[in-house]
């Protein structure tokens, strides 16, 4: 990250006003740099969307400034910012070609038709769509259209390109290859991505870094196997991938897990910890170093299975772990195991 | 593209068709009974005191554009009958125009209201239905003549010192026409803005078009089947308008509705009127012809 491409300095914005205020964004900042896959994740109704619609320019903020390489548009209006949207919804025109679609934008900036004709030409090989470039958008396909939304806005080669959800309408196959294809796009015209989506898988496959909200705050900024591995916050914990949570006194310096798990703090009283299911590993019951538990159901899902367990003071951990071929060697309901945690993987939260 | 499913479902509702007959008999006489007794009037000659005779004539054809000397029996273009034609289709054209231009603001304006609140503007955009023609007519009168409301209150302000004369002129034909067919614009105007996607909008301005090139490039060629709909409610009844040409123009500002109605009337020459209602006819045909073909054209084109 060495330039600046988008700086949002603790923009809020509310809606509606008096006792009805919705604050739907409270005091955020973030500083995303130049060709980054940036990502805003969060459950619905975060704010992710507002965020991306302010540096849009459909929304003004209610305080706060917004720059964009290093130059304020916090006032300016839509059509005048180097920004451009992939909607949810696509919003292609009806009434245009796909060539026309997609040309839409540097016709409007008024360059020479034969500069509109070539660069439309030119994205919809990009996109892979260059055989229906005289078909009506409504002759397409949802995934062709998403693709057609994708050119329209990339041709006016824009310094921010914001994507609002763009894969939510496609099927589970064809939202896989348009994460590749995306990620590929981003790369071959090196400009700056935001991307907005509510689904974390899709978020860790294709981000440089994340940032997850929750009710108008931005939680955690970091790469996508910072924000798995080291969440620091119960929501982001929680929100990103399953978690185990365990809560143990802290005292002396360290919250001791038993089972040989010490994390060093220092706070003191009760903390929250974090493991992923992975990380728990099962032992022969009564092992040495390791926490009795119950098994209380296991659950088979193909490559792997989870397995649900009650520790001896009632907490509830699912551990994770790849499927044996032979079925009798896995653990069963009603079994007692040992519990260890694999090392470094207990994060301990900040609240 | 259409399932098989799909065209046994469309073949089985197309074969009903017969249970439509009566209604279709009915349509039949009532449409096309009165056209014929019009071309055939067209054709006979004119009785002395009004009707007509039975006896074939092309006099109440050539009456449509020449007129007769009574003293040397020589023929010559009607001029009075051509400045009539042209002025009901001046007057039509600008009456089509200014509901538009009023019209397309109103439908905007209603379409973009929240739900309940735009069940209420098209409440009120109905209400002049509920009046009679004649009694909303006489009361456009009230406002523009001499003595007439605009004219008190422009002389109380000290606008003017005498009063504008606006009653009798086809600038008052052309206010009421406007004020009678408004509605008949804005609701299929409205129609076609309900549906248009305002995400669309954002989408426009997004890509860098100012207001008036997302107006021009995108709004007006979407919601165009609103406009084609609206424009040929209100050209077609005001070309045969005749009320109000009648109360605002007074006698001398006629159009071609009030000039039939002469011909059945005090100018007791039926096969004329009934010519005249033909060419009407005719011009009502081709105006609707080229206008559907350019609008065609234009789509085809883009």
């Amino acid at each position: 990250m060495s330039e600046t491409a988008v700086e949002v300095r603790s923009v809020s914005k509310h809606f509606g006003q008096g006792d009805h205020t919705i604050r739907a964004l409270d005091d955020v900042s973030v500083t995303i740099g130049k060709g980054e896959f940036f990502t805003l994740l969060g459950p619905s109704g975060c704010g992710k969307t507002t965020l991306l619609r302010l540096i849009a320019g459909f929304e003004s903020p209610t305080s706060g400034a917004i720059h964009l390489e290093g130059q304020d548009i916090t006032d300016l209006p839509p059509n005048k910012r180097p920004v451009n949207t992939v909607f949810q919804s696509y919003a292609l025109f009806p009434h245009l070609t796909v060539a026309q679609n997609v040309g839409f934008g540097l016709e409007m900036l008024g360059r020479p038709k034969a500069e509109v004709k070539a660069t439309a030409e030119r994205m919809l090989a990009l996109v892979k769509l260059e055989a229906l470039a005289g078909r009506k958008v409504s002759q397409l396909s949802g995934g062709q259209q998403q693709r057609v939304a994708l050119a329209r806005a990339l041709a006016p080669q824009p310094k921010v390109l914001l994507l609002d959800e763009p894969l939510s309408a496609l099927d589970l196959k064809l939202r896989k290859e348009m994460q590749i294809e995306l990620k590929r796009l981003q790369h071959e015209t090196g400009i700056t991505f935001i991307f907005v989506t509510h689904d974390q898988e899709e978020a860790l496959t294709m981000s440089d870094r994340i940032a997850v909200m929750s009710t108008g705050h931005i939680r955690q900024i970091g790469a996508p196997r910072e924000i798995y591995t080291r969440p620091t916050s119960r929501f982001v914990a929680d929100f990103i991938g399953e978690t185990n949570f365990l809560t143990v006194e802290a005292r002396g310096g360290a919250a001791d897990l038993g089972a040989g798990t010490r994390i060093e703090t220092a706070k003191t009283g009760r903390v929250t910890l974090a493991v992923r299911p992975e990380h728990v590993r099962l032992t022969p019951a009564g092992a040495a170093g390791a926490l009795p538990a119950t098994v209380t159901n296991a659950v088979y899902f193909g490559t792997d299975m989870h397995v649900y367990l009650t520790l001896q003071d009632g907490t509830e951990v699912v551990a994770r772990q790849q499927t044996q071929a032979d079925p009798s060697a896995e653990p069963a309901p009603g079994q007692t195991v040992g519990v260890t945690f694999a090392p470094g993987a207990v994060q301990l939260l900040e609240d | 593209m259409h399932s098989l499913e799909e065209r046994a479902n469309n073949r089985s509702a197309r074969n009903g068709w017969f249970l439509s007959t009566p209604a279709l008999v009915i349509l039949t006489f009532a449409a096309v009974g009165p056209l014929f007794i019009m071309l055939v009037y067209s054709f006979l000659e004119a009785g002395q005191y009004g009707n007509v005779e039975w006896a074939f004539s092309t006099d109440g054809w050539v009456a449509t554009l020449f007129t007769r000397d009574i003293f040397d029996d020589t023929v010559s273009l009607a001029d009075a009958h051509l400045t009539i034609f042209w002025r009901s289709v001046k007057l039509s054209l600008l009456t089509t125009a200014l509901t538009f231009a009023v019209g397309f603001p109103t439908a905007w304006f209603i379409a973009t209201r929240p739900p309940k609140a735009r069940a209420l503007w098209l409440f009120l955009i109905t209400i002049p239905f509920w009046t009679n023609l004649l009694i909303r007519t006489f009361a456009i009168n009230e406002i523009i003549r001499t003595e007439g409301v605009l004219n008190t209150v422009l002389k109380k302000l000290g606008l003017i010192e005498t009063p504008l004369q606006i009653i009798y002129t086809d600038t008052a034909v052309l206010i009421g026409m406007t004020y009678v067919y408004l509605p008949l614009m804005v609701l299929p105007l409205f129609a076609a803005i309900d549906r248009f996607d305002m995400r669309l909008l954002e989408a426009c301005y997004d890509l860098y078009a100012s207001r008036w090139r997302a107006l021009t490039r995108v709004i007006v060629p979407i919601v165009k089947p609103g406009i084609v709909a609206g424009s040929i409610l209100v050209f077609i009844p005001s070309l045969g308008a005749y009320v109000t040409p009648r109360i605002l123009g007074g006698g001398k500002n006629m159009m071609i509705g009030n000039f039939i109605e002469l011909q059945f009337g005090q100018g007791r020459n039926w096969p004329l009127g009934a010519a005249l209602s033909v060419v009407l006819l005719v011009i009502v045909a081709t105006a609707l012809l080229f206008y559907v073909r350019a609008v065609n054209r234009e789509v085809r084109h883009d």
